[in-house]
């Protein structure tokens, strides 16, 4: 499957630049509630465009040079006080369904713990034996062919298509964001607290994202790739990574302190 | 007070002092004005070299013209706080305050000249303590300043310290300012002006000052406290000794968010007189048009927290903050349709104030309904922090507000200087800008939207062709700067003296009734409103 971020997007979604193509539900409904919010704004600022574009021309000095001096209407301002109010409540029901939704992990399958540091990803998954991996971006001089320049990392995130995944964010240093456009997911993370949110991608596939808070001088080189793939590879996945993990004696200790650690100025290769 | 000497002799109202108690000493509203005018002309211009680097470092992925991510984010933190407390504030507060609130309500000068001075001289040192952050390259949070990145284990330069002090100056010299004008505006207007009589200029600076006095202290403490944590070992914010990084982005939020409209309601003041000057026409809807800004203002304080969608704060909070930003939309429109309103019916002129006016009203929209996009907690899971936000934040403050800022130099301009600016290069200024920031600034959405985060020197391939249409309309906006500075010029160096209401009619304020310039003192005799 090719990369989302390239994209099957929709002809005007690729033509403009619009939101990234959704590879999950809650990226789904987000862009179902967007689709209904821009088409709103899109005929505000179009009405709003064409009445200043009319008083200009059929008020122009030369064509009307008698001002009036009207300066009051009660009807007009009721009028463009209760309508904005309605399209507001328009917008506001779908959405708050939106913030519930994306709230919770309904029936989570299992947890990947995302613990942020300057400036590399480090994923934990306690329901799988407390596997933790370590995430870095691809120097341009390492990319090879198909890599994505500041996008492709070592070690993606891998998961399992199809499953409720809770994913609980933290940080040892400064204040990261863990933001996937694909899938619709981002928090901070923050240290000294976890923070939930979830997400299911639908496809299997690579799903890029990248830091989203400034977090210091390489902040532009902590990408996020999270590969989705099938349930059974990711099982052979996870045996393999702990294969390999047992295997390589300095991984070791990291299995153990996969917990919260406090800010610590020490720094990892 | 040298006015009061004055004031017994007509004759030599206009006698000024010598250059250096005129300008250092200064505690003439008008004279003040011209000093936070030029200061904001000459910051705005350092502001804009700056977006001038970063939109050249971004031109193209993989550009080596900023090469290390501490010297980008030393740029963007000193580009945010440049064109915010040293541009847009210092011009349209400042500056077109302390000019025109006297001058409006019918007052001799501001309630507390030396105060005024004050307000106006902490600032010189503050720029120069945010350029030492700059140029040490050591301040590079980003204008929000979160903490931990802004604490010494991860800032641990000087530069920092010199930034948030920076701030510590500039709020101050704000919030001595809006005791000046809050004092003023209530007590020295002229007999017969009550407060339903208020120029909207006045009420929306009335408006802003007291959003500075509730908000600034909020900031002052946060900086207070960022300071302690960096330099005496306490720990408000850093979760090794206890604290939350979280209550930082409260505390920042609750300054910040109103802070966003101190930086409009200025603007909105100036482009609702344009609007009616040109338009020869009273202003629709007066009393809707004030008492919108009032409840921006008041609304404007209760919605912070969605700057902070994604912190993890909870789901029902989020609810809170979402409904409460989306009730701004409604004084929002209240405002844009009473302009349009009033322009219906008018006979309308289209001088180069008039432009920039109708160009705010149109910029303001697409901002203001982008933040309608934005208000949705939902929908800010995944524009959050994006260029999205970035072109949001400029339609309503680099185009809004700067708009407003040009408006009101135009408009007033023959009033401050006795000079008339030159129409047709007035009129370039106006299309070059506005088809610069419109091709900067509208690519954005699209940028945000499929994802680019905000804050990065470099960026992946898939974003190169909206951020280099994006430079190029930089580049335009930076060229229209030097048309504005020329406009200056042949302003300045005009022979032609102008009438005291060069507008006509349509302009009926106090000012118009004065001189053009006024004279160094004005209203020896306080004006009678009916």
């Amino acid at each position: 499957m090719a990369s989302p971020w390239r994209g099957t997007a929709s002809r005007w979604a690729s033509l403009l630049g619009g939101l990234q193509p959704a590879f999950s539900p809650v990226k789904q409904r987000i862009i179902e509630l967007h689709d209904l919010v821009l088409v709103i704004i899109t005929l505000m600022t179009l009405f709003v465009g064409a009445l200043l574009v009319w008083v200009v021309v059929r008020y122009n000095a030369q064509r009307n040079p008698t001002p009036s001096r009207v300066s009051h209407n009660t009807v007009l301002e009721i009028a463009w006080t209760v309508i904005p109010v309605l399209i507001l409540v328009i917008i506001a029901i779908p959405s708050f369904r939106l913030i519930y939704y994306q709230d919770r992990t309904p029936n989570p399958d299992m947890t990947v713990k995302v613990t942020a540091h300057q400036w590399y990803w480090e994923y934990s998954y306690p329901d799988n034996g407390n596997l933790d991996i370590e995430s870095r971006y691809v120097h341009d001089e390492d990319l090879k062919p198909g890599q994505l320049r500041l996008l492709s990392v070592d070690n993606q995130m891998v998961v399992p298509v199809g499953k409720n995944i809770r994913i609980l964010t933290t940080s040892t240093d400064v204040i990261h964001s863990f933001f996937i456009p694909a899938l619709g997911v981002q928090r901070y993370a923050i240290p000294g607290r976890t923070i939930e949110t979830w997400l299911r991608a639908d496809k299997p596939g690579v799903y890029y994202g990248q830091c989203n808070q400034i977090c210091g001088q390489d902040h532009s080189r902590m990408p996020i790739a999270v590969k989705a793939v099938t349930p059974q590879e990711f099982a052979a996945w996870v045996e393999q990574t702990k294969k390999s993990a047992e295997a390589t004696p300095a991984a070791a200790p990291r299995l153990q302190t996969a917990a919260v650690e406090a800010p610590s100025k020490e720094i990892r290769e | 007070m040298s006015a009061t000497t004055h004031d017994h002799a007509h004759d030599h109202h206009d006698h000024k002092p010598g250059f250096i108690a005129r300008w250092l000493f200064s505690t003439n509203h008008k004279d003040i004005g011209t000093l936070y005018l030029i200061f904001a002309v000459c910051a705005g211009v350092i502001g804009g070299i700056l977006s001038m680097i970063m939109r050249a470092q971004l031109n193209v992925p993989h550009n080596t013209i900023v090469t290390s991510g501490q010297e980008w984010n030393t740029i963007v933190t000193a580009h945010g706080l440049i064109m915010i407390f040293f541009t847009v504030m210092p011009a349209l507060i400042g500056g077109f305050g302390n000019w025109f609130i006297p001058l409006m309500i019918g007052a001799p000068d501001m309630a507390f000249p030396r105060l005024n001075n004050i307000s106006f001289w902490l600032l010189p040192p503050a720029f120069i303590l945010i350029m030492t952050g700059l140029f040490l390259g050591e301040s590079g949070s980003g204008w929000t300043l979160y903490p931990p990145l802004s604490l010494s284990q991860y800032e641990p330069g000087i530069g920092m310290d010199c930034t948030l002090f920076a701030l510590h100056l500039a709020g101050i010299s704000s919030l001595l300012g809006a005791m000046n004008f809050i004092t003023t505006i209530f007590n020295m207007r002229a007999p017969g002006m009550t407060m339903h009589k208020l120029p909207l200029f006045i009420w929306a600076e009335l408006v802003t000052a007291f959003l500075l006095l509730l908000s600034v202290p909020v900031l002052a403490g946060a900086i207070t406290m960022l300071i302690c944590d960096r330099n005496f070992g306490t720990a408000f914010f850093d979760p090794a000794g206890g604290g939350d990084p979280v209550l930082f982005q409260h505390l920042f939020w609750f300054f910040g968010h109103p802070e966003v409209y101190i930086m409009i309601l200025p603007a909105f003041g100036i482009v609702s007189h344009v609007v009616s000057t040109f338009s020869r026409k009273p202003v629709f809807g007066y009393l809707g048009m004030v008492y919108a800004m009032v409840g921006i203002g008041a609304v404007g304080f209760v919605v912070w927290a969605h700057h902070m969608f994604v912190s993890g704060i909870d789901v029902d909070t989020r609810a809170y903050f979402m409904a409460a930003t989306m009730v701004i939309a409604v004084p929002t429109g209240i405002k844009i349709f009473s302009w349009i309103a009033t322009m219906w019916g008018g006979s309308i002129e289209l001088k180069t104030p008039m432009l920039w006016a109708i160009g705010f009203i149109f910029v303001f929209t697409i901002g203001g309904v982008t933040g309608v996009v934005l208000s949705n907690a939902g929908i800010d899971q995944i524009v959050h922090n994006t260029y999205y936000v970035i072109a949001h934040f400029h339609y309503v403050l680099s185009l809004g507000a700067v708009f407003g800022i040009f408006c009101g130099f135009y408009y007033w301009i023959g009033k401050m200087s006795g000079h008339q600016y030159p129409e047709f290069w007035g009129k370039v200024h106006f299309w070059m800008t506005f088809a610069g920031v419109n091709l900067t600034f509208f690519p954005q959405h699209f940028l945000g939207l499929s994802g680019m985060p905000r804050r990065y020197p470099d960026y992946p391939n898939a974003f190169a062709g909206w951020n280099f249409v994006s430079s190029i309309g930089a580049y335009i906006s930076g060229a229209s700067v030097l048309v504005f500075l020329y406009v200056c010029y042949r302003t300045f160096t005009s022979k032609e003296h102008v009438a005291d209401n060069y507008w006509g009619e349509g302009a009926t304020t106090l000012e118009w009734t004065q001189t053009s310039p006024p004279a160094f003192h004005t209203y020896p005799e306080l004006p009678l409103i009916r």
